[in-house]
Formats: C-alpha cells, sequence, structure tokens
C-alpha cells in the first residue's frame, strides 16, 4: 500500500526526475494529477503543499516535501535497502562518495540546469503552448549549455559517471532535460563523444524507461 | 586536522557561503587568493581544481571539490564533531527540511537576487558600467514573490528549515549582505519576519567575521 503520493504531470522536467528516482529505488507511490491549465498548482489546498506554487510536491505518513532534487535525496535517505543503493554514492556510502555526487548534483543544478531549462521551454513548451519562440535566447542557450557539456565531455572521458563508477542522482537529474533536448537537436549531446557514451546508457535505464512510457502514455 | 585550502577571495559570494561553514565550526583554514581579473580563474591550475573556471575550490589533503553548496555540506560533515550541527542529518524529517530551503535558496531565492546584486553593484563596482534597470526592476518582482512565500513561512517558523538555525538560512546570507548595500535594501521592509530573521542570523559571530571581509564593510 503506497504511503508515498508524488503531485504532478509525468509531462513536467521537475516531476519525471522525482519518478525516475522512485522507480530506480522501487519505491510504490501513487501519482496524483495537478490540472494546471486550469491553475490547480495556485490553489490554497496545493499550496499548502508547494508554498511556490509549483510541482512536484511529495508527502508520505511523515512528511512533505518539495524541489525536485531535495525529494530525490529524500528518498534515498528513507529507503537505503531498497533499489538501487549507490544513487547517494557508493554501496558502502562513505563521505567522499556522498561529496562527489553533491558535487555534481550542484553543477546539475547551477549550471547544466538554467541554460537547458531555457532550451526546453523554447524548443519543446513554447510550441506546445502557443507561445512565440525567441532565436536570440536559445542561441544564447544553446551556446552556455554547449560550454557546460563541453566541461562534462571532459570529466566522462575521464569517470563513468558524473560522480564516480557508479550511476547517481548526478548523472540522474539530466535525464529529464536531457530527454527533451536530444529530441529535438540529438548533435548537442551526441556529437560529444563522452557525453553522447554517457546519454546513451544513463537514457536506457529501466527505470527512466518506465519514466518515459508514463510520459508518453494517453491522457484520460 | 590540518587546514583546508580554500581557493577563492573573501568578496565573493560563493567563497562567503563557504567561510561562513568554516567559521560556523571552528574549522582551521587557508583562503588563497584568485586574481580574477588576471583571469586566474580561466587558468589551468585553477581548471584543475574546479573545471567550470569558478571559485571557491577546497582543497582538503588529495580532495578537491567545487560548487560552494557541495563544500558547504562536506566541512559541515567532516567537522561534524565540533557540535553545530547544520544539517540534521541525524533526523530524516529535518534534514529533509534543510534539503528542501537549501533547494529554495538555490532555485526561487538565488536567481531573483542575484541580478539585482550584479546589475547594481557588480557592475558599476568591478566594470565601471551602467546597472540595466529593467533587469533590476523584473528581478526584484520576482524577489518579492519570493520574500512572501519566505514571509509566511518564517511567520510559523523560526528558521527556514524548522526552529534550529541550519545550511539553509546560512547559504542565504552572501547575496543578501550585498542586496543591504544597494539601494534595493529596502524591500525587505515589507516583510516584517524576514526582516527579523536576517537581523538574527546576521547577529552570529560567524556572519560578522564573513561581512568584514565582503564589500562595504
Amino acid at each position: 500500500m503506497a504511503s508515498v503520493t508524488v503531485y504532478g504531470t509525468p509531462l513536467s522536467p521537475a516531476v519525471s526526475r522525482v519518478l525516475a528516482c522512485l522507480f530506480e529505488k522501487d519505491v510504490d507511490f501513487k501519482l496524483a494529477p495537478v490540472d494546471m491549465a486550469k491553475g490547480q498548482h495556485k490553489s490554497p489546498d496545493f499550496l499548502k503543499l508547494q508554498p511556490f506554487g509549483q510541482v512536484p510536491a511529495f508527502q508520505d505518513e511523515l512528511t512533505t516535501v518539495f524541489e525536485s532534487r531535495a525529494i530525490c535525496k529524500y528518498i534515498c535517505n528513507k529507503y537505503p535497502e531498497k533499489g538501487n543503493q549507490t544513487l547517494m554514492g557508493g554501496r558502502d556510502g562513505g563521505l567522499l562518495a556522498q561529496t562527489s555526487v553533491d558535487q555534481w548534483l550542484e553543477a546539475e543544478g547551477q549550471s547544466f540546469n538554467p541554460p537547458s531549462s531555457a532550451l526546453v521551454f523554447q524548443l519543446a513548451f513554447a510550441p506546445m503552448f502557443g507561445f512565440k519562440q525567441d532565436p536570440a535566447a536559445i542561441e544564447q542557450n544553446e551556446a552556455k549549455l554547449a560550454n557546460v557539456l563541453d566541461v562534462y565531455d571532459r570529466r566522462l572521458g575521464e569517470s563513468k559517471f558524473l560522480a564516480g563508477d557508479d550511476f547517481t542522482l548526478a548523472d540522474l537529474a539530466h535525464l529529464p532535460n536531457g530527454h527533451i533536448l536530444v529530441s529535438k537537436n540529438e548533435d548537442l549531446f551526441m556529437s560529444r563523444k563522452n557525453v553522447g557514451r554517457w546519454w546513451v546508457e544513463i537514457s536506457a535505464r529501466p527505470a527512466w524507461k518506465k519514466v518515459v512510457e508514463m510520459q508518453n502514455a494517453p491522457l484520460g | 586536522m590540518a587546514a583546508v585550502k580554500i581557493y577563492g577571495k573573501p568578496i565573493s559570494t560563493c567563497t562567503a557561503r563557504v567561510l561562513l561553514c568554516l567559521e560556523e565550526v571552528g574549522a582551521e583554514y587557508q583562503l588563497v587568493s584568485i586574481n580574477m581579473p588576471s583571469g586566474e580563474h580561466k587558468g589551468p591550475a585553477h581548471l584543475a581544481r574546479n573545471p567550470f573556471g569558478q571559485i571557491p575550490a577546497l582543497e582538503d589533503g588529495d580532495l578537491v571539490l567545487f560548487e560552494s553548496r557541495a563544500i558547504s555540506k562536506y566541512v559541515l560533515r567532516k567537522y561534524k564533531e565540533s557540535g553545530t550541527d547544520l544539517l540534521k542529518e541525524g533526523n530524516l524529517a529535518e534534514s529533509a527540511m534543510v534539503e528542501v530551503w537549501l533547494e529554495a535558496e538555490s532555485q526561487q531565492y538565488n536567481p531573483a537576487i542575484s541580478p539585482i546584486v550584479y546589475q547594481s553593484l557588480i557592475v558599476p563596482k568591478m566594470y565601471g558600467g551602467t546597472p540595466d534597470q529593467a533587469i533590476i526592476d523584473s528581478s526584484l518582482e520576482k524577489l518579492k514573490k519570493v520574500l512572501e512565500v519566505y514571509e509566511a513561512r518564517l511567520s510559523k517558523s523560526k528558521y527556514l528549515a524548522g526552529n534550529f538555525f541550519s545550511l539553509a538560512d546560512l547559504s542565504h546570507f552572501p547575496f543578501t549582505r550585498y542586496l543591504m548595500i544597494t539601494p534595493y535594501a529596502s524591500v525587505f521592509e515589507s516583510y516584517p519576519h524576514v526582516k527579523a530573521w536576517w537581523e538574527d542570523i546576521t547577529s552570529r559571530p560567524a556572519f560578522k567575521k564573513v561581512s568584514a571581509g565582503m564589500l562595504g564593510s
């Protein structure tokens, strides 16, 4: 019986980040839809769960958590024995392994996320919702993202995954925006040998494939 | 324990975040200056520490780290015997709240406040340029929306993660410290609980010490 509820739509990158983590950890959950078209995310009831009025929100018998990266860490801390046990840095844990995950998760949040989110908006969501695309924004953010991916390419030439030898939350955090960007312009990732190798590997993981299935499922 | 090395500058917001943690736990550290105007942060020696060419970086024996929030966590975990517990990792619900509000700082507060500080302080003082008022104005609107959420939170809770001071509160210090020496400091006047929280956290000895190394002290 799932005591875990995730609020949001699997099409939201931040929600899908949490879903990927839940599938990696084999944690049962219920997905409660939030009708953003009708403004449900700004309703008083929802704001009690997520005061910034954004998805996802996460609730279990102990607490309510928001911010997708914080939710992922909470899931890993709450269920250390379930599913994938290296998401926070190595089977035997250890401060150094955990710190490496923190470092690359911060790199995702601070360096990869801003330009990739801007591009996801321009290339995927703007056309979907009838907003006009901004060619200057696309160009600027592609250039910023290219610089970040150059750093990743050097790192992934020395290390199998971002934080080390194991797939961790640091890699997982990139799946949502990466998936959309690769579908729009695979060159960005695939023209870089090590980034390409890494992308093929992380996006082939069964947990991520389950999230994509949820995203592609017919509405209703 | 041997002193850790921090590569950065005391006036840098992200360096200040790390220095605050070191001061809070009473750790010995050595601050090694990186000469930004000469481009030292983009040279090979520093890129080996921080591949994004940014400050700060930490060196502790063979360990090299970048990203100030990750370095902060490392410092707080390493020196947890000091008695200063700003992460609450022994308590699942409390540590969750520390992570939530640290992410809120990262993803909500920082993107709203940093353009205001950059345009109104860094651009004129460091680059002799003219602030872009349009960017400042739109960032102020975003910041007000964030501060509304913080006001509601801090009306129910003494600190962001709960009734305990944590890394989540600390992480807000550097950019807020700089906002306070711009004309836009007055935005906090409309949020009395946020203002009281700010006055409380800035009364901490660690904050006074790190603040003295920053601009406008």
